[in-house]
């Protein structure tokens, strides 16, 4: 290499990293901040920049006063349940359907598809005002029930992912299976639903996630107190407590740990996952 | 002699084409009645309700297009898709930081799945979460303006980010950015990696540096969902609903985008006849953009298409030329 392109190469690795780093320190500076925050007293938090670290990292008063005030406990729990309904009902519900679409010709087929398609490009916040009402008029505001079933009922992302997996899926093992007497229901919950396993890892994870996330149909339909989600439960803050931010630092945090710790755990299939969802064309 | 036996019922279920029928039936029952309840009833209501002056409950007026008109008319609700502009020029600027970022991440980096990591997680925080953690960052002399401090800034100089009407878009635009660049940078990356290794292996021999991988290998492979991201970008900006609903408390000081005006109308106001219709006005927009966007999508992808001789030869060319100019460097 001639010293110029030493030169060109070195410093192609500098801005490489100089841009990492920033992006990097960009991406976690609001939420490192709120972890300092979140660790001070009140009279650090009134009296020290927001910048300064806290004199004591093993001071946790503020995690327990959030989790009291906001009452956090209720909200684990409420997120919880929904989380497991949502959840197992969205692979059951998708996987079906993809195993039908994808394995029977009938006609109609392609009809349902873009029905689903279509479905996507009707933004949900746009349409509450008449959901609004039909969940008022099937009584399923303020209902655990209802909001479960709400948050099942239009998942084409995860549909899109069991039909591709299908795909590959050779068809020849249905077939052997049929004519060694095998039923179609058989077929797919004893032979081909395992086969899905990596395809429903992906699902529960972005489905998961999602759901713990949500707040726009949780604040309208869950507003009373006792069946808050863990999300909503953060409005606690909002009103006299709103410039608390030591306090309220914390509850964000509490509330970030769950999704911290299924990104640790599993990175790579969200990544995938993401990929495998965002290609579908 | 019979042509073709009865038609019996408890055969035809035991044949494979009753054995069809039921599975389909049976499996394709409650996802469709789900989509239909919770998505094209409402759409079928929302529609109608555009043509009435009503609230939730009570007395409803059938008053035709008026709806539609003060749409148009009114001050507060077509103008609103003027701030969209601000978002679609934020996820413009997202794609491209995330396209930059993921090309180096694609090569050998040290300690890539940590900036990785880094730059993704915001993408798995709620909005809420993200409401209060904003509101603390932009907030007069906290986290923003501490760290621009470090930089040399003076605080007199600085603006309010959130309340200063010239400069708060921009930082809601910029919460945005920050939520999902990293989401994109991991898309783009997935489907670097989808290209063959063998091919950077070939341009490396032939002499091609970092920049004419990227140009002619990697970039041409991703265009699909470049263009896809980009299209949904757009889209996503005429409905930017998050950052000001969550932050600004729902579009305090001039920030209450189109979808945010729609909510408040809806729920604070109650006119229910007058948001479905701004719905549906934004319904109509976004399809028309779908559409034409798709289009020339088409339009574009086909001149990029492999199989166009005259494009494969023009490209080889260039290569051809630019690696002439790197020996000759």
């Amino acid at each position: 290499m001639s010293t110029i392109q030493k030169i060109k190469h070195y410093a192609w690795i500098v801005i490489q990293y100089a841009s990492l780093i920033f992006f990097s320190f960009v991406a976690v500076l609001p939420i490192v901040s709120c972890v300092i925050t979140a660790f001070k007293t009140e009279e650090e938090y009134q009296t020290t920049s927001v910048m300064t670290m806290p004199e004591n990292w093993f001071n946790f008063d503020n995690f327990i006063e959030a989790f009291q005030k906001a009452d956090m406990g209720r909200a684990f729990i409420n997120s919880t349940i929904i989380l497991i309904f949502v959840v197992a009902g969205s692979v059951m519900i998708g996987s079906m359907l993809a195993y039908v679409l994808n394995r029977f010709k009938f006609p109609g087929n392609g009809l349902i598809r873009s029905l689903f398609l279509f479905a996507t490009l009707l933004p949900g916040i746009a349409m509450q005002v008449s959901t609004y009402q039909l969940m008022y008029k099937l009584g399923l505001i303020n209902s655990l029930l209802g909001y479960i079933v709400l948050s099942m009922g239009t998942d084409v992302i995860a549909i899109y992912i069991f039909i591709q997996f299908f795909e590959n899926i050779s068809v020849s093992l249905d077939e052997s299976a049929y004519i060694d007497g095998a039923s179609y229901m058989t077929i797919f919950f004893k032979i081909l639903f395992p086969l899905l396993k990596p395809a429903v890892v992906t699902v529960m994870i972005l489905k998961g996630v999602g759901t713990y996330n949500e707040y726009y149909n949780a604040s309208l339909y869950l507003s009373s107190p006792e069946l808050k989600t863990v999300a909503i439960s953060l409005y606690t803050f909002v009103g006299p407590l709103g410039s608390k931010y030591n306090l309220i630092c914390a509850g964000v945090i509490i509330s970030l740990i769950p999704a911290l710790v299924v990104f640790l755990l599993f990175q790579k299939q969200i990544y995938s996952g993401l990929t495998s969802g965002a290609v579908k064309g | 002699m019979r042509l073709s036996a009865p038609f019996k019922l408890s055969k035809w279920i035991k044949s494979r084409k009753g054995q069809q029928a039921i599975i389909i039936v049976l499996f394709m029952t409650i996802p469709l009645a789900l989509l239909l309840t919770f998505t094209y009833f409402p759409f079928a209501e929302m529609f109608k309700f555009s043509f009435y002056k009503m609230k939730y409950v009570g007395e409803r007026e059938f008053i035709g297009l008026k709806n539609y008109i003060d749409v148009f008319k009114r001050d507060d609700c077509f103008q609103a898709l003027r701030l969209s502009l601000y978002y679609m020029c934020g996820a413009v600027f997202q794609l491209a930081l995330a396209l930059y970022l993921a090309a180096i991440l694609s090569f050998k980096v040290k300690g890539g799945n940590f900036f990785k990591g880094c730059m993704f997680f915001p993408y798995l925080i709620n909005g809420i979460a993200i409401g209060f953690i904003f509101k603390f960052f932009y907030t007069r002399g906290f986290v923003f303006d501490t760290v621009l401090q470090w930089l040399g800034f003076e605080l007199e100089n600085l603006p309010y980010w959130l309340k200063d009407t010239s400069i708060n878009n921009i930082s809601l635009v910029g919460t945005s950015v920050w939520k999902y660049f990293g989401n994109n940078m991991v898309l783009f990356i997935g489907a670097m990696m989808s290209v063959d290794n063998e091919l950077y292996e070939a341009a490396m021999l032939d002499g091609a540096n970092k920049w004419q991988q990227f140009r002619y290998i990697m970039l041409p492979s991703i265009k699909t969902i470049v263009m896809l991201n980009l299209i949904m970008s757009i889209t996503g900006s005429l409905s930017a609903f998050e950052p000001p609903f969550v932050i600004m408390s729902g579009g305090a000081n001039g920030t209450a985008t189109y979808f945010v005006k729609m909510h408040e109308i809806a729920h604070t106001s109650q006119k229910v006849g007058l948001a479905s219709a701004m719905a549906i006005v934004l319904l109509l927009i976004i399809f028309a953009a779908t559409i034409l966007q798709k289009l020339f999508f088409k339009y574009v992808f086909r001149d990029a298409e492999d199989d166009d001789v005259n494009a494969a030869k023009r490209r080889e060319k260039r290569m051809a030329r630019e690696k002439a100019k790197a020996r000759r460097r």
